[in-house]
């Protein structure tokens, strides 16, 4: 694993991408700290934060495109097959590596309080909780970039399916005000929902029968709670689409609150999306 | 040591390597043949852990590859068709990489690095980036990635394709020395390159292990028996009549008749060509008709190669059809 996390660390120093994130990530900070805390002269870090969190959007594909697709694509994934390293410390090892990567920016960005809280009053423990959470927000979608960047050998589509995933879940809470609060809405949401499970366990197991069958039975019950009690399903929509929100576990904690749920939801995302990309990896060998 | 059992790779429908069993020890270059889509490429894939069996097993060194994946791929070397190169980087770089991730480090890493560049040759490119290197050179890396750890086995898809030939001829040379140390399998489906490489021959074709031994036995105990040119001065009646007489004949053929000169081409049965040559030269000059010309023509391997691999597909069809 320390082979695979150093090589990709040196890979990503060698090139120009973990300086063009870096200060992509820092520029945007800054221009942020400016508006707020220099210009309009507000003493709280963490509103510098919630406004940078947007260019997640655009860096987290461009870092992640290329980590798992570009191995397909100029087939070093076969080395890394055949070599003593087992999947998991494949994904391990790169992740971290990411993840350093992100730390370094991150660093820089933990400076800031201090700098600001020398002219006023700052009140840091908000401040160093929403950096704590940005970088859990970051992990997050890193691991979800990296699973995207596993499913196609096309860097460019990698990136643009990532920016559509991390855009939409950007904009999720503001779009759920808009959606159908009707139980007949929730589930034609639940039934889209369903298909695309159902296409991800087909794509990553390769047996369509366990996909259909899977999609077959939630759709069935869903079909059942909708006849015996519709009611129950009434705003499930809108209510699904901000649960499903990163971001807005995020603001949260820029609002002023520790919230554990948010950790272990940020943890659990990030766990599941490695694994599903583990998963998607094994899934090349098998099929 | 390499040992594979009744491998067997499906790919929905298509079986590409079907029942596949053989066991190589020992140094030396093997080859493994077959035309293309013959299955050569999955079962290196297989045999290396880069792609999962649907049924059988394969050893190496005593390690299966599913069970122990990490003691087996510690103990094989293994060079992909298209070599799996970081074209960013220098070879020193990347030899660097593949070092540490078998698990070598330190100064023990430091002499691999150094004595596989030196057995491969690419100690004046060591700096350049592999973006930089023809496409010999790039093949070259490859093979010395796949030297490190020192693995007892090798195994290199398709070492020499897309080479000038004197590309090729300098990989054939490397591949042979490194075949007195280790066990190296390389695949090919260009017949002269193994004939010449190897110490012994896999002829797979369909997904089938069709033959397995050393080039001149597969010669003696696969070849057609082969065919005698005659030339002699006497008409062809005569000259059939006298060979009639010798025992061991398939067949003759006239080829050419006149009263002064025939030519004929006798099948031979089997057994030794040579003494069968040497009792139609005993019957025609204990007749006193001349023998202009005797000529010997053994079936070259790549005849047996063509029979081999062409004859199976009937064989296959005919088990799909049972199946169905």
């Amino acid at each position: 694993m320390t082979a695979i996390f150093t090589h990709e660390l040196r890979s990503y120093f060698h090139t120009l991408t973990a300086w063009l994130f870096a200060a992509f990530l820092l520029c945007f900070v800054g221009i942020g700290a400016m508006l707020y805390n220099i210009q309009a002269a507000v003493s709280n870090f963490e509103y510098v934060l919630s406004f940078g969190c947007l260019v997640f959007v655009v860096i987290v594909p461009i870092l992640t495109m290329r980590v798992l697709a570009e191995e397909r694509r100029q087939k070093t994934d076969q080395l890394l097959y055949s070599l003593p390293v087992s999947t998991v410390e494949v994904v391990l090892g790169k992740y971290a590596a990411l993840i350093v990567l992100y730390l370094v920016p991150l660093a820089i960005i933990c400076v800031y309080p201090l700098i600001f809280a020398r002219f006023g009053e700052v009140y840091l423990p908000t401040s160093y909780g929403s950096i704590f959470a940005f970088f859990l927000l970051g992990a997050a979608l890193l691991a979800v970039g990296m699973f995207v960047s596993s499913l196609t050998e096309n860097q460019g589509l990698a990136a643009g399916v990532g920016i559509a995933l991390i855009l939409f879940n950007y904009y999720s809470v503001s779009l759920s005000e808009y959606v159908s609060t009707s139980p007949v809405g929730s589930v034609i949401a639940l039934l889209v929902l369903i298909c695309a499970l159902g296409l991800i366990i087909k794509y990553l197991t390769g047996s369509g029968a366990l996909g259909y069958w899977a999609a077959l039975i939630l759709a069935f019950a869903v079909a059942v709670t909708y006849i015996v009690s519709g009611e129950a399903l009434e705003g499930l929509l809108p209510e699904i689409m901000s649960a499903l929100s990163l971001f807005e576990r995020f603001y949260v904690f820029v609002n002023g609150v520790f919230d554990l749920k948010a950790v272990v939801f940020y943890l659990s995302v990030t766990g599941f999306f490695l694994f599903l990309t583990v998963q998607s990896l094994e899934k090349r060998r098998y099929n | 040591m390499l040992q594979v059992e009744n491998l067997t790779k499906r790919y929905g429908a298509v079986l590409a390597v079907d029942g596949l069993s053989f066991e190589i020890a020992g140094a030396g270059v093997y080859g493994f043949l077959g035309p293309n889509g013959a299955g050569k490429s999955t079962t290196m894939n297989i045999m290396t852990g880069c792609l999962s069996a649907t049924a059988g097993t394969v050893k190496i060194s005593g390690y299966d590859i599913y069970e122990n994946p990490r003691e087996a791929k510690k103990r094989v070397g293994y060079l992909p068709e298209q070599p799996p190169l970081y074209l960013g980087e220098t070879p020193e770089e990347y030899l660097r990489f593949v070092g540490e991730a078998k698990g070598v480090r330190g100064a023990e890493l430091k002499r691999q690095i150094a004595a596989v560049i030196d057995e491969t040759g690419i100690g004046d490119m060591r700096r350049r980036r592999i973006s930089a290197l023809s496409k010999g050179y790039r093949q070259r890396v490859g093979i010395a990635q796949a030297l490190l750890g020192e693995p007892d086995t090798v195994i290199l898809d398709e070492p020499t394709v897309g080479l000038d030939p004197i590309q090729i001829l300098e990989i054939r040379a490397l591949i042979a020395q490194l075949g007195e140390s280790r066990t190296v399998l390389i695949s090919s489906h260009i017949l002269s390159e193994v004939q010449t490489m190897c110490s012994k021959i896999l002829i797979i074709s369909h997904g089938r292990l069709v033959a397995f031994d050393a080039p001149d036995a597969l010669e003696a105990r696969l070849a057609s028996p082969g065919e005698i040119s005659v030339t002699a001065e006497t008409d062809a009646a005569d000259a059939k009549a006298l060979i009639a007489e010798i025992p061991g004949i398939a067949g003759v053929t006239v080829v050419s008749d006149s009263p002064e000169r025939c030519r004929l081409t006798v099948e031979a049965g089997g057994g030794d060509i040579y003494a069968l040559s040497k009792k139609i030269f005993l019957a025609f000059a204990g007749s006193g008709a001349a023998l202009c010309e005797l000529g010997v023509k053994k079936a070259s391997l790549e005849e047996i190669f063509l029979e081999l691999t062409e004859k199976e597909p009937e064989t296959v069809v005919g088990e799909e059809a049972e199946s169905a």
